[in-house]
């Protein structure tokens, strides 16, 4: 049976063949009780949830205990009351990091306080945000702190039964928390009795199949408990009744992997991080326009800014950047100049965007924003589940709009017609998804109105990127080599051998073959 | 217990489990929805019964708040309102323009609450949803064009265990009610038993039986007990000219099932000229007589056998 004794041989033993492996290897910084990541990058970070990702072995649950894993488990459930466990959770001021904030330990009280015969904890791990993948990274190359603290709330609240829900195109981390729990068990820290206490606790895995709408908390339970992936009204809180209407709690793998660090290392030191209303740090999935596009963790607070140009290094090949949007498809694009907002909940909500589970898409000059809010838009319009009217019917007729808009065929009334589908959309719609579906096109409008009055009034795009508006014209540093004539699959350039050629733009279909075929980029479209 | 509530600045008192709907319907306030039925689970999908309840940001739908000791609810608050005709607009976009000759006008919840707040068909160049129609039943026909997705069908299918046919499939715009893994009524489990035509509320699901015999203002209608088995589920007789020209089933209170043979005996004896009767076998509708829709077969058999002994 395992105990902390036996917890802290393990760590006696396999922390130095630990470190003597990372010593072998430039890349690492190991200081004392703390291993980092060697590099001016890492230096500018603060990794909590990331604190294991590319130093421990993710197969190997004693490197996990080497870190000090486990530990924290142990010395709860052997030494603390589930109310003890609660407060502390609320005192460190955690809250989810799944989008909404919602503070951690008030929804692992109100678990608690209600009496069931059968309480469950759910991980969620169904991250769908497009270009988001810090849920999958801790999946991936840190499961067992997900474990451990899964097992910590289940202990909290008083439930023996956790779900992960794990999107199955995630195959690596399915395969490394199905060896992560096996391991787990075989050791004692999953399973019955764990640490000889009568506290029990399992886990198992469900696969997501695929449906964005399942990271919502009720659908994820309707789809857990083998039902169509559709989000439930709230009559009562999932707190109360959630996953077969009883007490649930379930939280997203970023917040679950802060718990073990937070009773590592305690209240005071993470209250520290971040900001009175955010404590502790925030993953980023810094992507699109930057010269280096990877996960980051911040401390919370910390500006837009800051983390685009310090640590993303800023847009790359000369381009000015234009916007930031944050939230997936729920959030907004924020301008330029609102870059020293800092990150935290509350600031980014005032801005009209919101934290989300972390998504960051850097844009620069080239991106049209009338074209990024359709993008996203688009993504909403697939993934509605089609339950309630606002969403299934309202978001598809604002697509239809945002689409004749980019294709050229805007009418002057569209703005305004968008700007009451989203009224009733965001105020009228069941779940989350679709309260913010509109965010991406109510920020883009607020920002960058003047892009959808180019696309409307004048039908050009200010970007350049919407290939219906483009036209193509030859200047004169043609040659008259004829190339792009011999490319245009509609014959729609003319010209001699060795003068300057012309498109015939009511025949030209927009393709761009011409622009890629001249030798002297002499084609520009505007 | 009751508590006392606000709506619409008139008083109520109800018991303290009651939904702000049902509160307000005590005291004579209708607050339009269509996807609320109180036989079936409440899925709030319609997002009509929104209501603005004071103190609070967010609108709440009305069939699924309960309500609150000194709760003060407006249901027709000019934000509800423009929302609701938002909603019905987004509905009737959707929807084809066909009442003049739907089987469910005068009936049509729909039709209803797009009257109550003056919305109209309008034309568009967006999509619409496809007219599949599923013809292959003689007793229900079933108009995805129509269907709004309320649900109710799919609701108060599963409540019997051994139908459970209908299902929602495909997600967002592309949503529609399929019927086991997408078969038709006819190759489908359907037995024919009309609950999800009861609770239709629009002319998506209709008794083809009832088709092109009156509409309601044409004509009365009177409840009968159905006589084929203990249960006794009402059936409505609609009467036009004097001439009882259909029978059709009502909802189905706890616990009694509706069947197709109930609905067939019901209408034998009510009806001054029935249609034929059907019967699927093996996944095909056929015509059949009386006797073996009824399956009173070997009775007849057996009462003529004891008449010739006689």
């Amino acid at each position: 049976m395992i105990s902390l004794e036996i917890l802290e041989d393990i760590k006696g033993k396999v922390r130095p063949e630990l470190e003597n492996r990372l010593r072998k290897e430039d890349k690492y910084i190991i200081d004392g009780d703390e291993i980092g990541l060697k590099d001016e990058y890492y230096q500018k970070q603060t990794r909590i949830a990331l604190k294991n990702c590319d130093i421990i072995d993710p197969k190997n649950i004693e490197e996990y205990i080497a870190m000090d894993g486990y530990s924290s488990l142990g010395k709860i459930v052997t030494t603390m009351k589930p109310k003890e466990v609660i407060d502390i959770v609320k005192e460190s001021g955690l809250r989810g990091r799944g989008g909404a904030g919602f503070p951690t330990g008030r929804k692992w009280e109100t678990a608690y306080e209600y009496d069931a015969d059968k309480k469950y904890v759910i991980c969620n791990a169904d991250e769908g945000d497009p270009g988001a993948f810090m849920d999958r990274s801790i999946l991936e190359k840190d499961p067992h702190a997900v474990l451990e603290a899964m097992a910590i709330s289940g202990y909290a609240i008083g439930s023996d039964q956790g779900f992960i829900y794990v999107r199955a195109e995630y195959p690596v981390a399915v395969q490394r928390l199905k060896l992560a729990i096996e391991q787990a068990k075989e050791l004692g820290v999953l399973g019955n009795n764990i640490f000889g206490t009568d506290f029990n606790f399992d886990i198992e895995l469900r696969l997501g199949a695929g449906a964005f709408v399942c990271g919502e908390g009720t659908a994820l339970m309707e789809s857990i408990e083998g039902k169509r992936g559709m989000p439930r009204t709230k009559i009562y809180r999932t707190a109360h009744r959630g996953l077969w209407q009883k007490p649930t709690i379930i939280n997203n793998v970023e917040t679950f992997a802060n718990i073990p660090v937070i009773f590592q290392k305690g209240v005071d030191w993470y209250r520290s991080i971040g900001t009175e209303k955010s404590p502790g740090t925030k993953v980023f999935a810094l992507v699109g326009k930057v010269q280096r596009a990877d996960l980051v963790e911040v401390p919370m607070g910390m500006s837009l800014r800051e983390i685009i140009y310090e640590l993303g290094g800023g847009v790359p090949d000369g381009k000015r950047f234009k916007a930031v949007q944050t939230g997936g498809p729920s959030g907004g694009c924020i301008p330029e100049e609102l870059l020293d907002t800092p990150v935290d909940f509350e600031s980014l909500g005032k801005i009209g965007s919101i934290m989300g589970s972390g998504g960051m898409v850097v844009m620069d000059e080239d991106d049209c924003m009338v074209d990024i809010a359709k993008f996203f838009l688009d993504f909403t319009v697939d993934e509605s589940c089609g339950k309630c009217v606002p969403c299934r019917e309202g978001t598809k007729r604002m697509l239809e709009i945002l689409e004749r808009i980019t294709e050229g065929n805007g009418k002057e009334d569209d703005i305004d017609k968008m700007e009451k589908l989203a009224e009733t959309i965001n105020s009228a719609s069941l779940c989350g998804l679709g309260q913010t579906a509109s965010n991406p096109v109510l920020s883009t409008l607020k920002y960058f109105r003047d892009e959808y009055e180019a696309h409307i009034k004048d039908k050009r795009c200010p970007a350049g990127s919407c290939s219906e508006l483009l036209r193509y014209f030859i200047t004169d540093k043609c040659i008259g080599c004829t190339k792009c004539k011999k490319v245009c699959p509609v014959s729609c350039i003319s010209g001699k051998v060795k003068e300057i050629h012309i498109i015939d733009e009511d025949i030209c279909i927009k393709c761009g073959a011409c622009a890629d075929a001249c030798p002297t980029n002499a084609i520009i479209r505007k | 217990m009751y508590v006392t509530l606000t709506i619409d600045g008139q008083k109520a008192n109800v018991p303290k489990d009651y939904t702000i709907l049902q509160a307000a319907k005590e005291i004579g306030i209708e607050v339009p929805a269509l996807c609320y039925d109180p036989n079936l689970e409440i899925v709030a999908a319609c997002r009509l019964c929104l209501v603005e309840i004071e103190g609070k940001n967010k609108l709440e739908t009305s069939c699924s708040t309960k309500v609150r000791e000194g709760m003060v609810v407006h249901t027709e608050s000019e934000k509800i309102i423009s929302i609701r005709k938002e909603i019905l607009q987004l509905l009737l976009d959707s929807h084809p323009n066909d009442c003049l000759t739907c089987q469910k006008a005068g009936e049509c919840l729909l039709q209803k609450y797009a009257y109550r707040y003056d919305v109209k068909f309008r034309e568009h160049d967006g999509a619409m949803r496809p007219n599949l129609v599923d013809t292959s039943s003689p007793y229900i026909l079933k108009d995805d064009s129509k269907c709004i997705l309320c649900g109710k069908c799919v609701r108060t299918c599963s409540l019997i265990d051994d139908r459970k046919v209908l299902a929602f499939s495909n997600r967002g715009y592309d949503t529609k009610i399929s019927l086991d893994a997408d078969q038709t009524l006819e190759t489908s489990s359907c037995v024919s038993c009309n609950r999800c035509v009861v609770v239709c509320p629009v002319g998506a699901l209709v008794d083809k039986r009832t088709m092109g015999k009156m509409r309601p203002w044409e004509g009365e209608s009177h409840v009968v007990k159905c006589k084929a088995c203990q249960y006794g589920c009402n059936f409505e007789v609609l009467t036009k000219n004097k001439e009882k020209v259909a029978v059709r089933a009502m909802e189905p209170d706890q616990g009694r099932p509706l069947c197709l043979k109930g609905r067939l005996t019901t209408e034998l004896i009510n009806i001054d000229m029935p249609d034929k009767p059907y019967r699927k076998i093996g996944g095909r509708f056929e015509e059949t007589t009386w006797e073996k829709a009824l399956g009173l077969n070997e009775i007849l058999e057996k009462i003529r056998t004891i008449k010739d002994n006689d």
